[in-house]
C-alpha cells in the first residue's frame, strides 16, 4: 500500500513578487496531519509561501505539490485564515453568517437549497472554536480575538484537511495566544487537519510543532525547532553572529539581528 | 388617482425601481461603494443630455454612460478605494458636460430638470414594460452571483483566496448598479439616488445583521418611501422626489433615534466602587 502523499511537497522552489526574488532554491515536505511554523523576519516572504500554496502566485522556479498536485486557486481542501485587521466596526454581518459562507459563499447561485446544510457546518465550525457565545452578534463590533476565532470558524466550516493561518497569533496578547494555540492543535489533532502557521515567536509554538520552515534572505532552512533555532543554524541563514539563548522558563531568544535586537524568537 | 393612466404607471414604474435599488442598495452600503453609486448618476447624466442633443432616447444615453462608467470603476478597482476626490473631479466635470448639452439643446429646460430630479408622473407604458425587462436581468443576475459577491464584498483577500474572481465581480457589480441607477433615475433623478439606492439599505442595516433580512427590509423600505411619496404627491402641488427623499430621511432618523432611546433606556451598570 502506498504512503500518501504529503501534504505539501517543494523541490527547487523560487517565488518572485514585482520582478523581485523573494526566495528561491527551496526544498521541504509537511506530511499529513503534520503542524509547520512558518518563522523569519519581516519582508522574508512567508506570505508569499502561503500564497503559492494557495495557488494565487506561481512559482518562478521549481515545483509545488499540495497533496499530490499542483496548488489550484480556490482548493477545496485548503482553509485559509488571513491575517487580521479588525473589520469595520459598521460591518452589519453577524459572526454566524460570515462563518457560513466559509461553506458555500464561493459557490454561484443563492444556494437557498443549501441552507439546512450550511447552518449546521457553520454550527458545528462556531461550537469548535467556542464562539458560541458572540457568533449572532455582528462582526464589526467584536474584539480582534474573537473575530480570529470566527476567522478560524469560518476557514473550518470548508472542511478542509490543511489549515494555514498568517500570523494569527500577532494581534492577541500573551495570555490568549496559548489559548489559541492551544485551540488550533487540538483541533488539527481531532479533524486530522495538517497545519502551517505563520509567526513572530515560536515560543507559544514550542510544544505543538512538528517542524520549523525558517525564512530569511532568499532561502529557507526547515527541520525541528531545535535544529533550526540554534545559533550555528541561524548564524548560517543570516551570514552574520546570531545567538539563540534561552532562559531559565526554556524560552528563546534571539540576539544579533541589527534591526530585531534581543527581540524574542 | 388610480383612475388615472399615469398615476398607475408611476406606481408600476416606481415599485420595479424601488425593488432593484432596495436589492442593489444592500450591496452598495455593505461594500462601502454609496459615493460610487452617487457617480455614476452624475456620469450618466452627461450621456442622456448628450443623447437629448443628438436626438436619441435619454434613457439609452443615460444606461451607455452609466455603465461605462460603472466598467471603469469596476476595473480600477482596488486602486480607486478611498480615491473620493478622483471619483469626484470625475463625476463634476460629468455634470459640467451635462450643462454644456443642455445649453446646445435649443429646447426645455424641463427635460433637464426631469433628468435631475425624475419625473415618474411623464412615465409611458412602454417605459414601464422596459423598467420591467431591465429590472428582471438586474435582480436575475444578483441572484446568480449573490453569494460570492457578499464574500468579496465582507472580506475581498478571503474571498480571492477561496477563488473568487473578485476583480471581475467588482465589474459585475458597478454594471448591475449602473443599471439599477438608470432605472432610479426616472423616480428620483440624478441628484436624489442616494434617497432610494443608499438610505433605505443604510436604515436596513441598522436594524438586522442577517444578509437575506437585510436585502428584504431595504426593498420594503424603498418601497414604503415610493409608494407614500407617490401617493401624497398626487395630492399636493410638491414634486415626488421631495416626499420620497424626505420619506427615506425620516425613516434614518427614526432608527437613529431608536438606537439612542434604546441604549439611553438600558440598565446603567453600578458605578466602580472607589480604589483603596
Amino acid at each position: 500500500m502506498t504512503p500518501p502523499p504529503p501534504a505539501l511537497w517543494a523541490q527547487g522552489l523560487g517565488a518572485a513578487y514585482s520582478g523581485r526574488t523573494v526566495w528561491s532554491g527551496v526544498d521541504f515536505r509537511v506530511d499529513q496531519g503534520s503542524f509547520t511554523a512558518v518563522l523569519g523576519p519581516n519582508g522574508a516572504g512567508k506570505s508569499t509561501l502561503l500564497r503559492v500554496i494557495l495557488g494565487q502566485i506561481r512559482p518562478v522556479s521549481g515545483r509545488i505539490e499540495v497533496f499530490g498536485s499542483i496548488p489550484l486557486r480556490g482548493h477545496s481542501d485548503i482553509g485559509y485564515v488571513p491575517q487580521g485587521p479588525l473589520y469595520d466596526p459598521d460591518l452589519a454581518l453577524r459572526g454566524r453568517d460570515f462563518v457560513g459562507l466559509g461553506v458555500d459563499g464561493h459557490r454561484w447561485g443563492v444556494g437557498l437549497l443549501g441552507t439546512r446544510q450550511r447552518r449546521l457546518r457553520a454550527d458545528a465550525a462556531i461550537a469548535a472554536v467556542g464562539a458560541q457565545d458572540y457568533a449572532s452578534r455582528p462582526l464589526g463590533r467584536l474584539s480582534g480575538g474573537e473575530q480570529q476565532r470566527l476567522l478560524l470558524a469560518q476557514a473550518l466550516a470548508g472542511e478542509p484537511r490543511l489549515l494555514l493561518l498568517d500570523e494569527p497569533l500577532s494581534h492577541l496578547d500573551v495570555s490568549h495566544q496559548g489559548a489559541m494555540v492551544h485551540l488550533i492543535s487540538n483541533l488539527a489533532r481531532r479533524l486530522r487537519l495538517t497545519v502551517v502557521l505563520i509567526a513572530h515567536d515560536v515560543n507559544p509554538l514550542m510544544s505543538h510543532i512538528d517542524q520549523v520552515l525558517y525564512v530569511a534572505r532568499g532561502r529557507m532552512a526547515i527541520g525541528r525547532p531545535e535544529e533550526v533555532i540554534t545559533s550555528a543554524s541561524l548564524s548560517a541563514i543570516y551570514g552574520a553572529p546570531i545567538e539563540v539563548l534561552r532562559d531559565s522558563r526554556g524560552r528563546l531568544f534571539v540576539a544579533g539581528l541589527e534591526e530585531e535586537a534581543s527581540h524574542p524568537h | 388617482m388610480l383612475s388615472y393612466q399615469f398615476m398607475v404607471n408611476a406606481f408600476e414604474a416606481g415599485t420595479i425601481v424601488a425593488i432593484v435599488a432596495g436589492a442593489i442598495g444592500y450591496f452598495v452600503v455593505l461594500r462601502g461603494s454609496s459615493f460610487a453609486a452617487h457617480a455614476l448618476s452624475h456620469i450618466g447624466f452627461a450621456g442622456a443630455t448628450g443623447a437629448i442633443v443628438l436626438g436619441l432616447s435619454p434613457f439609452f444615453g443615460l444606461l451607455a454612460f452609466t455603465s461605462a462608467g460603472g466598467l471603469a470603476i469596476g476595473a480600477l478597482g482596488d486602486r480607486l478605494r478611498g480615491r473620493d476626490v478622483t471619483i469626484g473631479i470625475v463625476l463634476a466635470w460629468a455634470l459640467g458636460l451635462g450643462v454644456l448639452f443642455i445649453s446646445l439643446y435649443r429646447g426645455y429646460a424641463t427635460e433637464a430638470y426631469a433628468l435631475l430630479f425624475g419625473q415618474i408622473l411623464g412615465i409611458s407604458s412602454r417605459d414601464v414594460v422596459l423598467s420591467a425587462i431591465f429590472a428582471l436581468l438586474t435582480l436575475s443576475a444578483l441572484l446568480i452571483v449573490y453569494g460570492p459577491l457578499l464574500f468579496a464584498s465582507v472580506d475581498e483577500g478571503l474571498a480571492r483566496a477561496k477563488g473568487v474572481p473578485t476583480t471581475a465581480l467588482g465589474v459585475v457589480f458597478m454594471l448591475i448598479l449602473a443599471v439599477a441607477v438608470s432605472e432610479a433615475v426616472q423616480v428620483v433623478g440624478v441628484l436624489l439616488i442616494f434617497a432610494l439606492v443608499v438610505t433605505p439599505a443604510a436604515v436596513s442595516a441598522r436594524l438586522t445583521n442577517r444578509p437575506g433580512r437585510g436585502i428584504i427590509i431595504a426593498v420594503l423600505i424603498s418601497l414604503g418611501c415610493t409608494w407614500v411619496g407617490l401617493g401624497t404627491a398626487y395630492f399636493s402641488p410638491h414634486p415626488v422626489g421631495f416626499f420620497v427623499t424626505s420619506l427615506a430621511f425620516a425613516a434614518y432618523l427614526a432608527v437613529r433615534a431608536g438606537e439612542r432611546l434604546r441604549s439611553a433606556l438600558r440598565p446603567r451598570p453600578a458605578p466602580a466602587a472607589p480604589p483603596g
